[in-house]
């Protein structure tokens, strides 16, 4: 009995327990850090290197919201989550915001009860096979095994796509994606479907990259983005527009070399509204005017994450390219 | 509590502090004070989780398990396709952990009484080979073990490429061991009798193959027959003194009429062919199922040598030795003598271990077989968002099948305390 | 009569025995290959030890241990040892070593998980070596809010008065039991430690704090990993189980009805559900079951877990303890006056306890195996880690280095740990015969 009280007694001391408050900003800030919620590990999205640091496309988003929050990118904690509590978490408020490569779906809005703050990359479930299979199409993959990653949307879309196609094939749930990979190296199974990144992704770290092809179809839309729980709009709004921001200054040209002399005043109204030199719109989101500044100083613009992490594991810009750029990564303007 | 009743003392009245300083009504106290303890405990946990369930828009239902599943499952032992719903997909699950649970039971029981035996073995070499194949495996996590064992199917066996090239070669022409599962030919019935369909239209319909009634039909009456002989045998050496030879008869009458049974079924083994990506036809034993099956089985071994080896040791040698000066031959004295008193020590322990692989076997999640974890407790729970449901209805599950097992053990238990006097 | 012409006075001494019986052939002849059956044995076995060796030999000689990442070791092995060679890649083992064993914890700190191992050696050794001096107990008691603060770190305070919750509830105990009896100062004993825990225990600790501050760098739990996660929640659940375990064994013996009946329905709830569930109660469900807005570190909710697992195995090996006491050291324990708690406590358990303690090691090996269970909720125990490390660029496509170097090491913290039982089995067997 000894032990389960001090237990008790840790979490009524309030070493280890919080009691949320109104805002999660408040509580963040209270706190003195984020607590953000990652993969388990996904090569260029977030993996924990030899000193535990995070690294990777979503990783450094939750660095650029710690940075606009607190003006220092190191003050954020990364809690791994597996496809199973990474919904948990964020709903028990064990983190603050989700950034796992996670599909903006109806139900995970509406029913689950969150909100996505956006896109942060446009992905699709895409094939990859073989390339001695001789196959050229996924319409050629009946009585094929697939290797698929369970807990995701795509063992869903997978299904529907089988089905819809009248094909048969024999599943082997999976559940990482360093699985999936041996699995597949091994020839385990024919097709390995995942997110057409993840598929690049793997793909690129192979000895011979070029005996496999991912095949032409996108068999669905998986919108990535990350999120936070419904109900506290201020704390959904910073991170929509700290990723906004980032957007926004690989359009206007704003990097994280040339901010600090973009501060000093530019005839662009956008980039001082944004830069916190002309209005004052960190205000409005209860952070200081320098939010935007500090985001994209900790990390980059959007181009310049997408080239730090994802340019080489081979994914290219693609859908991720800015709207300008026939892509649909489009900001709302800052005004 | 009866007893502690004064009998003829004077009538006291009942004061309040009774209850503290009176044996009596002590323990009533107390279990009051407990009763109410939990109670209360229990009632603060629902309430906060109805006000948490609340606060998340989550009402606690179980109209999801009527919704379509929408997620294929690999390895089903009835129909089932992704139209389905959650509570059919929970129940092939359920289907499949009882299934690796008995194979692995059969397979744990088979080994651990192999390396048991062999451990007392006079040979110095195999003694010491089972010593570290016992001490190697069971001081080594089970989920290391299926990881390991899944590892070694995926990157040894040959892929099933390498048939079409002539690399690999089925044994027998019959069996083929890819590194997708192991296929192996499959029992076909050419006059099938049909099945029975159970359970009409419902989510827990499931179809008993006649065939394997009659099958089962014939050998049970073969046993029976075989039993009545046995008895006449019996009547007859009692009344003469010499006992009639029946081996023949007796092992002729239990396999005799399966045969019949099978033949008249047209039964026949359909091998296993190289059919576009995969082999077709026959019956697929899945990686995941024999990485699990192995490891739990190989695991559990381990536990079931020692206790094989124990019961075996607590048998004094003097039974043995009192056993062959009453003229037993050596296979009668293992027999009669010290296999029944060896069992009384071995079968408690080694029904406890059936049920740590039982429970073990939800470990399957780590390799992907489709066990009721996996569907119910995995992607059930994933797609809908249901934890505290599915993750009761799981616990539920596992606790029934632990309790029939347990209370397997207690039967056992009694009727061996019966014959102890 | 017949003389007699000779009769032998003395023995002849006995020959020596052929060469075929003695020394390494007559060794072999009698152990490996007496009779057919036997040689057959052996040559199987030999050949199983031979097939086993030439498949790992080579991997392990080839073995590089410098590189930076898989594919340089591939090159460096290529180079060595010809284009075909086939070799283990032990530099993640290497390169990835710190992390293996501490996870996450920063490096600087290292000092205080090894501290606190070392001084648990200590705290466990008179528990475990009843030969030495029984004073050391003490330090076992103060053990848990040591090695927490050391583990943890903040302020030193916090622990102390958690740990002076204890003592409060022990004078309250002495206090009511001379003026209001037993039941009475069980009920105080429970209680004001509680209200202190509650309400008194925080500001005092800042107060004391404030005044004398002493205080060690806060780490958090999600910087936890590696096997010193194992150990830690290995033994932190263990001995939380070990008082929760002993009062679940008694009250399955109890007379009373409901107590009775409440522990038996705790103890088969908990052995008839695999762990895994438990720990999906962990990471899913326990913070629904507190109030509102509770929200508490996913190691300290495992830990709950766990503790409550293994109550469930230990009440049973108490239980066996209990029932292998004769009855008449019930009835002499009651024949001497003693009421129930005081013959639990001065001559019951201490036998008792005595007798379930290998089984208590074996339940500590079996829930230091099952910590690894706590990959599967991603937590980053050595498993967990594989997989963190698998999917870095560097290291994708490691598989055998590391799941072996995880299998060797439980198998060395296992394996010495079941000897310990056993020795201590034997001990305990001679000093009942």
């Amino acid at each position: 009995m000894k032990k389960t009280i001090i237990l008790g007694a840790i979490a009524a001391a309030g070493l280890g327990a919080t009691v949320a408050s109104a805002g999660t900003l408040d509580d963040v800030k209270a706190r003195g850090y984020l607590q953000c919620g990652v993969t388990t590990g996904l090569v260029g999205f977030a993996a924990p290197d030899a000193n535990g640091e995070w690294h990777g496309f979503d990783a450094d988003f939750c660095r650029a919201v710690a940075a606009a929050i607190f003006g220092d990118p190191n003050k954020v904690k990364f809690t791994p989550t597996t496809g199973k509590t990474r919904f948990t978490a964020l709903a028990s408020g064990e983190v603050d915001m989700l950034a796992r490569n996670t599909t903006w779906t109806f139900t995970r809005d509406v029913d689950l009860k969150f909100t996505f703050a956006g896109v942060n990359y446009y992905d699709g479930q895409g094939f990859m096979v073989r390339k001695d299979l001789g196959v050229s199409s996924a319409k050629e993959l009946n009585g094929a095994t697939v290797c698929i990653q369970t807990g995701t949307t795509t063992e869903l879309n997978l299904a529907d796509y089988f089905r819809s196609n009248g094909m048969e094939y024999e599943p082997v749930p999976i559940e990482t994606n360093a699985e999936a990979r041996q699995q597949f190296l091994a020839g385990a199974c024919d097709v390995y479907t995942t997110d057409r990144s993840g598929l690049a992704a793997t793909r690129a770290t192979f000895e011979n990259p070029d005996d496999y092809v991912i095949l032409p179809e996108t068999i669905s839309k998986e919108p990535l983005g990350p999120l936070s729980r419904h109900g506290d709009e201020q704390w959904s709004d910073l991170i929509r527009w700290t990723l906004n921001a980032l957007i926004s200054a690989e359009e206007l040209g704003i990097t994280s070399a040339n901010i600090d002399e973009l501060r000093k005043g530019t005839n662009n109204p956008e980039i001082n509204r944004i830069l916190g030199t002309e209005g004052n719109l960190g205000a409005m989101l209860g952070l200081d005017k320098d939010w935007a500044y500090n985001a994209i100083k900790a990390v980059g613009n959007y181009g310049e994450l997408f080239d730090k992490y994802l340019k080489p594991i081979g994914l290219d810009r693609g859908l991720n390219a800015q709207w300008k750029n026939g892509g649909l990564i489009y900001s709302p303007p800052f005004r | 509590m009866a007893m502690a009743e004064p009998e003829g003392g004077p009538k006291e009245s009942f004061r309040p502090a009774m209850l503290i300083y009176d044996t009596r009504y002590r323990a009533i106290t107390i279990q009051v004070l407990v009763l109410a303890g939990v109670v209360a405990l229990i009632g603060w946990l629902v309430n906060n989780t109805l006000h948490n369930l609340e606060i998340l828009g989550k009402p606690l239902g179980f109209g999801f398990l009527t919704e379509p599943a929408s997620y294929d499952i690999n390895q089903r032992l009835i129909e089932y396709n992704s139209r389905d719903t959650h509570l059919r997909a929970a129940f092939v699950g359920l289907l499949n952990t009882l299934l690796v649970a008995a194979a692995g039971c059969v397979l744990a029981t088979l080994i651990g009484l192999f390396v048991g035996v062999l451990r007392l073995s006079k040979n110095w070499l195999v003694a010491r080979l089972m010593t570290v194949y016992v001490e190697g495996f069971r001081n080594v996590p089970v989920l290391l073990w299926i990881l390991l064992t899944m590892a070694i199917l995926i990157d040894t066996a040959p892929r099933p490429a390498a048939f079409r090239k002539g690399e690999a070669s089925m044994l027998f022409d019959a069996v083929a061991i890819t590194n997708r599962g192991i296929y192996i030919p499959e029992p076909v019935f050419s006059r099938s009798l049909g099945n029975i369909h159970l359970f009409g239209d419902s989510s827990l319909r499931f179809d008993v193959s006649l065939d394997l009634l009659a099958i089962l039909a014939a050998l049970v009456a073969g046993i029976v027959a075989s039993i009545f002989v046995r008895r006449w045998a019996d009547r007859v050496q009692e009344e003469t003194g010499d006992r009639p030879t029946t081996w023949h008869i007796r092992t002729a009458l239990v396999v005799v009429p399966p045969v019949l049974v099978l033949w008249a079924l047209g039964f026949h083994l359909v091998p296993p062919e190289l059919k576009g990506f995969n082999f077709k036809g026959g019956i697929h034993l899945r990686n995941s199922f024999i990485a699990l099956w192995l490891a739990l089985s190989l695991y559990t071994a381990a536990f079931i040598a020692e206790i094989v080896r124990a019961g075996i040791q607590s048998v004094p040698k003097g039974q043995t030795e009192a056993a062959l000066a009453l003229g037993f031959s050596g296979g009668q004295t293992m027999r009669l003598v010290i296999l029944p008193q060896a069992l009384r020590v071995i079968i408690p322990p080694l029904i406890s271990q059936y049920l740590n692989l039982t429970k073990n076997s939800s470990l399957a999640i780590a390799v992907g077989y489709m066990d009721i974890t996996g569907t119910l407790g995995g992607i059930t729970l994933n797609q809908t968002g249901r934890e505290l449901e599915s993750i009761m209805l799981l616990m539920l599950v596992y606790l029934a099948i632990s309790l029939s097992i347990s209370s397997v053990m207690n039967w056992y238990n009694k009727r061996v305390k019966l014959k102890e006097r | 009569m017949a003389e007699t012409t000779y009769v032998r006075t003395e023995m002849l001494p006995p020959k020596p025995p052929p060469p075929s019986q003695t020394g390494v052939v007559g060794w072999m002849r009698e152990n490996l290959f007496d009779g057919w059956k036997n040689t057959l044995l052996t040559l199987v076995a030999l050949y199983v030890v031979y097939a086993l060796l030439s498949a790992a030999l080579p991997w392990f000689l080839h073995a590089v241990w410098d590189a930076d990442s898989l594919n340089e070791c591939r090159e460096v092995i290529k180079a060595s040892w010809g284009p075909e060679a086939d070799g283990a890649c032990f530099a993640v083992i290497r390169d990835r070593w710190h992390q293996m064993l501490y996870g996450f914890y920063p490096q600087e700190l290292y000092w205080r998980p090894n501290l606190a191992f070392v001084l648990m050696l200590v705290a466990l050794s008179p528990v475990l070596f009843p030969n030495l001096p029984r004073r050391m107990l003490l330090f076992s008691l103060v053990y848990p809010f040591l090695g927490y603060w050391l583990l943890w770190g903040g302020t030193m305070w916090a622990p102390v008065s958690w740990a002076l919750g204890f003592v409060l509830g022990y004078f309250a105990f002495v206090i009511v039991n001379d003026r209001g009896g037993t039941i009475l100062a069980a009920i105080a004993a429970v209680i004001v430690p509680l209200l202190w825990w509650f309400f008194g225990a925080g500001p005092f600790a800042d107060l004391v704090q404030s005044l004398i501050p002493i205080s060690l760098t806060d780490v958090e739990s999600r910087q936890f990993g590696g096997f010193m996660l194992s150990v830690t929640i290995g033994i932190t659940g263990i001995v939380g189980s070990l008082p929760l375990g002993i009062i679940l064994a008694l009250g399955r013996q109890s007379n009373l009805l409901m107590v009775k009946s409440l522990s038996v329905g705790f103890i088969e709830f908990i052995r008839g559900v695999p762990l895994i569930t438990l720990l999906f109660v962990a990471s899913t469900l326990l913070n629904i079951f507190m109030p509102p807005g509770t929200n508490f570190d996913i190691i300290l909710r495992v830990v709950i877990m766990v503790t409550l697992f293994s109550a469930a195995y230990v009440a049973e090996v108490v239980r066996g303890g209990l029932a292998a006491l004769p009855k008449g050291q019930y009835e002499a324990a009651a024949a001497l006056g003693l009421d129930y708690w005081k013959s639990m406590r001065l001559v019951i358990l201490p036998q008792a306890l005595k007798i379930a303690i290998p089984g208590i090691v074996s339940t500590f090996i079996g829930l230091f195996k099952d910590t690894t269970l706590v990959s599967i909720i991603g937590l980053m125990d050595p498993i967990g880690l594989t997989n963190a490390i698998r999917a870095n660029a560097e290291w994708q496509g490691i598989i055998w280095e590391l799941y072996g170097f995880v299998a060797l090491v439980f198998w060395i913290f296992c394996f010495s740990m079941s000897r310990y039982s056993m020795y201590l089995e034997s001990r305990l067997e001679t000093g009942h015969r």
